[in-house]
């Protein structure tokens, strides 16, 4: 359909192609949208600014819509309604129903939405697109495919990821024979397919074309499916935020290949706020990026020394009565506190305990939870305040002076053999250095290890007592014995 | 086994090694206790309650010492006036003996104690290892002692500690300085502080810094760097220059302030001189010095351990037995030591003399007719093992450069690679692909700077934000659905329906997103 076209001068081509698709009004009202995401992010810098940094978004994004809306055809415009009015409703109930605790499986799915509609709007775009010939149609070929793609690995990585953390299916890394070297096929052949889609578009061949570019979103689809599937539980704050990345990413190609520069600077935008997060969660578990997505976490790395010793037991009664002697209270919680529900009634104790002069503080280590400061959202949830919950690094130097350190379903965050034992798989991971307050009381189901799968030295030092059961019963317990006291 | 708690014939001591609390836990742990009569009176422990708590009671002294398997004392043994024979010469053969020892002055009590087979465990040598912090004496004595020295000179200052302005005229809080910022120095300035003085604290050990600033006192520090922390958390002994250095701020610091308190030990030597006799002449009229190493000879040069010295209007107190005079809690402070302490050594089932406990070892001075003081060093770090066929630290450390340098190298690489596909890029695009491509990198850098400010609490509503604005992709959708002026649109039905199932998608993930950003933000307050 487009032979006529293709031997038009080039730039005459962009110059049609330009004026065609987006009007100046539009150009304007995208320049103001980007301005507004970008206000958008660095109102999240602060809790105070947060609230006001959401409304920014959500500004920028009813501009955008509303002056591409305009450039709608009236048949368009009733198309895109009909598509969007159901969705934002669905959105909504979603997003008003999810649980705070949920959080991490709703954003991953979410992350999903967005692959798929890249893959769509790729196929879309291959159909139809402004004509192009020369280096310009390759490299529009070449967006086309690398947007695909990546919407296909997001699509399906973001589902697997949902279904782990919703625990649809188990958090231990399925680990195939010889991954590295099928993950370096898949890549090889996806580049080899690439240069054949560019070759089956050159000669206009748009059923071999379309054909390619199927097999292709298949089979990279079927590589986020493994590259998920081989990571642990442990690992998935990573791989939401690189999943989140990889979103972004698509929506940039996606935005290469329409030529809109407010869906390049957008996905540029998402793309390297999600790389940050990875990359910060990564340093919490002193790990490369690499390591973490060849995955196989947990899976008897290194040789951790076997810990020995007995553990020490203690009852509700008296971690009630260590509370009522400390004069200074940290509370590191975990996941397991996030599965108990118990952020509720750690929010009345807090309360208790400040009105009774305690300092009480919490302590997040950054990859405490199943997603990036998911814990603070979980505490925030309890009507706790932001300035009792303290970072990793700003806490670690008061343990010493702390009288008392209460661990609630976290394990792995404050084990000790990360800074004592080269052999233990998380050596070198920074940790929250409980055991240097004068006493630690471990709330845990049982003696199991934690995700990473390799005993805590924690448990078995003189100045930590276990209390075992589940966190929200204990908790609970506890507020009411102090109560009575 | 039998323990037995002799009462203390120091002059002066009032504490006693055990309370009716600590024997009765002893009696709970399997032990039979036998307390000489009179042993609690001074710190207010009568017989009758030792007697409800489960002990007996005996006036016999030598049968508390000769007939008890172990004993619990607070002071060195030392000549029995009354019997006429010494302490030590009372212990049964092959008997237990836990106190205060200081081996270092004693050696000839460890003799008569070794002449007796005696195992002797001195409280004053537990080793500074965290897990021996519960029988750690020293310090249990040293806090009681810090507290004490204040309440000691506001005894015999002649003003108030806490400012005040009253109707007849303003009283300004008194300065306090104290000295060595170890646990009695800590407990110090904390009872200063709590009775309203202005406190500053000066250590040779830069370390305890943030500990005297979270009490709440000024830390003085020189214009000379160099770090006073000695082994097992002691000071060492410091540079000439340093001295002098800190000699200086000593004189200017006593013509500023009221009292001083003065904690300076550097174990096994005489107490460093600090206070010169110069530096008292100095200090306001009413002021008081009050040396907590009067034993050991003093910080101050005017110090007279035992005595209250007035000289030139200044009190320098030089009291030796400050935890003595809180005899009630400070016995029961020592003797939950010593429970802890023959709990550690398996209580009465397990007792033994286990050579291979650190706590154990560390404090053993005598054992089977030999003096086992000082022990041998042990190693308080633990270095990483290296097996012998593995380089050792010397040959792994330029590895380690070289694989940096491999690294730099790498990186120097990568950059010099992207810079020639970038140029390459750039001669074959279309300018049009290139202003594009402008846009891009100019956002990730300004993503890149944006997102290192976002707080780390908000790092999920940060990912909850950006999924809702990476569903900008809907726009994408949009373009296909048929615009009024377009070139190649509406024309494809395919198109159109993959157009619409983006925006569907896409516009879940907007609202979605943002309602649940909203949701979770409101939640956040102070």
């Amino acid at each position: 359909m487009q032979d006529t076209i293709s031997t038009m001068p080039e730039n005459a081509v962009i110059a049609t192609e330009h004026a065609s698709s987006i009007s100046g009004v539009a150009t304007v009202a995208y320049i103001i949208a980007a301005a507004l995401f970008i206000l958008s992010l660095s109102g999240l810098g602060h809790p105070e600014t947060s609230r006001r940094g959401n409304a920014y978004g959500i500004a920028g994004m009813l501009i955008a819509l509303i002056a591409t809306a305009l450039l709608l055809s009236v048949s368009g415009f009733m198309i895109f309604l009909i598509a969007l009015v159901p969705a934002a409703v669905i959105g909504a109930v979603l997003a008003s129903r999810v649980q705070m605790t949920s959080m991490p499986q709703l954003v991953a799915m979410l992350h999903s939405f967005v692959g798929a509609a890249a893959v769509l709007v790729g196929f879309a775009t291959l159909r139809e697109h402004a004509p192009l010939s020369g280096s310009a149609l390759l490299i529009h070929n070449i967006e086309i495919y690398i947007g695909v793609c990546i919407g296909s690995i997001t699509f399906t990585g973001s589902i697997i990821a949902y279904a782990k953390l919703d625990g649809k299916i188990g958090g231990k890394p399925l680990i195939l024979p010889a991954r590295h070297i099928l993950n370096i096929i898949v890549l090889l052949i996806t580049v080899v397919m690439g240069y054949m889609f560019a070759q089956a578009v050159g000669d206009h061949d748009m059923t071999k074309a379309m054909w390619i570019l199927g097999i292709a979103t298949a089979i990279t689809g079927l590589f986020g499916v493994h590259m998920v599937m081989a990571i642990g539980g442990a690992d998935m704050p990573v791989v939401v935020s690189m999943l989140n990345s990889y979103s972004g990413w698509a929506a940039a190609a996606a935005g290469f290949m329409l030529s809109n520069d407010l869906l390049i600077i957008t996905g540029a935008l998402v793309g390297s706020s999600g790389a940050i997060l990875s990359y910060i969660m990564c340093k919490g578990m002193n790990r490369s990026f690499f390591s973490v997505i060849m995955g196989g976490f947990g899976a008897a790395e290194g040789t951790a020394v076997a810990v020995e010793g007995e553990h020490t037991e203690i009852k509700v009664d008296g971690t009630v009565e260590l509370i009522r002697d400390a004069k200074s209270i940290v509370i590191v919680p975990g996941y397991g506190m996030a599965v108990a529900q118990a952020q509720h009634t750690l929010s009345e104790i807090t309360k208790e305990l400040e009105a009774a002069g305690i300092k009480i503080r919490f302590a997040i280590h950054p990859i405490a939870g199943r997603l990036p400061g998911h814990m603070n959202v979980l505490l925030a949830e309890a009507n706790i305040s932001y300035d009792l919950v303290l970072e990793m690094d700003e806490i670690n130097e008061d343990f010493p002076e702390t009288d008392l350190v209460l661990v609630i379903g976290a394990n792995d965050i404050v084990n000790p053999s990360a800074l004592d034992d080269p052999g233990s798989p998380i050596a070198g991971m920074p940790v929250l250095e409980v055991w240097m307050a004068k006493d630690v009381i471990v709330m845990k189901r049982s003696m199991a290890s934690g995700y990473a799968g390799i005993g805590n030295p924690l448990f078995v030092k003189e100045n930590t007592k276990m209390l075992f059961g589940d966190a929200k019963k204990n908790v609970d317990a506890i507020l009411t014995a102090y109560r009575v006291g | 086994m039998r323990i037995g708690i002799p009462k203390e014939i120091h002059p002066g001591e009032r504490r006693v090694a055990g309370t009716p609390k600590t024997v009765k836990k002893l009696i709970e742990m399997g032990f039979e206790v036998v307390v000489e009569e009179g042993a609690g009176v001074a710190a207010e422990h009568y017989d009758d309650m030792f007697a409800q708590a489960g002990a007996s009671l005996t006036a016999d002294t030598k049968s508390v010492w000769g007939d008890s398997d172990i004993v619990l004392k607070v002071h060195s043994p030392q000549m029995h006036s009354t019997l006429g024979v010494h302490e030590a010469d009372l212990i049964k053969e092959g008997g237990c003996l836990i106190g205060f020892i200081w081996p270092a002055q004693n050696q000839d009590i460890l003799d008569k104690l070794n002449a007796r087979n005696a195992s002797v465990l001195a409280m004053d040598c537990v080793p500074r290892i965290s897990r021996a912090q519960k029988v750690d004496a020293l310090s249990a004595m040293a806090n009681a002692a810090g507290y004490r020295a204040v309440i000691e000179a506001v005894n015999v200052y002649p003003r108030f500690l806490t400012g005040q302005s009253t109707a007849a005229g303003g009283i300004k809080p008194a300065k306090v300085l104290v000295i060595g910022a170890g646990v009695a120095g800590l407990a110090a300035i904390g009872a200063a502080k709590s009775l309203g003085a202005i406190v500053r604290a000066f250590d040779t050990r830069l370390e305890v810094g943030d500990q005297v600033r979270s009490m709440g006192a000024e830390f003085l520090e020189l214009d000379f760097k160099e770090d006073g922390t000695g082994d097992g958390g002691y000071a060492k002994i410091m540079s000439k220059e340093f001295i002098d250095a800190e000699m200086k701020l000593f004189a200017q610091q006593a013509m500023e302030v009221d009292i001083i308190i003065t904690t300076a030990l550097i174990p096994g030597k005489p107490a460093p001189l600090l206070i010169t006799a110069g530096m008292v002449e100095s200090m306001r009229e009413g002021g008081v010095i009050v040396d907590l190493a009067a034993q050991q000879g003093g910080n101050c040069a005017l110090t007279k351990a035992d005595e209250l010295v007035i000289h030139k209007g200044v009190r320098v107190v030089g009291y030796t037995d400050l935890p003595s005079r809180m005899a009630i809690q400070t016995s029961w402070l020592y003797a939950s030591t010593l429970v802890n302490m023959l709990d550690e050594m398996g209580g009465d089932e397990n007792f033994a003399i286990d050579l291979e406990n650190d706590i154990v070892r560390g404090s053993l001075v005598c054992h089977a007719g030999q003096t086992t003081w000082p022990p041998p060093q042990q190693k308080q770090v633990q270095a990483p093992v290296v097996s012998p066929d593995q380089p050792s630290m010397d040959t792994a450390t330029p590895v380690v450069q070289d694989h940096k340098q491999k690294t730099r190298f790498g990186s120097i690489a990568v950059m010099i690679l992207v810079a020639v596909a970038l140029l390459a890029l750039g001669r074959v695009a279309p300018s049009e692909f290139l202003s594009h491509f402008t846009v891009f990198v100019l956002a990730c850098f300004v993503g890149w700077q944006v997102v290192w400010n976002v707080t780390p609490a908000l790092h999920t509503p940060l990912m909850s934000v950006t999924n809702a604005i990476s569903g900008i992709i809907l726009i994408g959708g949009m373009l296909h659905l048929g615009t009024q002026a377009g070139a190649g649109t509406s024309s494809d039905t395919i198109a159109l329906i993959l157009g619409a199932a983006a925006v569907f998608l896409a516009a879940i993930n907007i609202s979605g997103g943002f309602l649940v950003t909203r949701r979770m933000l409101s939640m956040f307050h102070k």
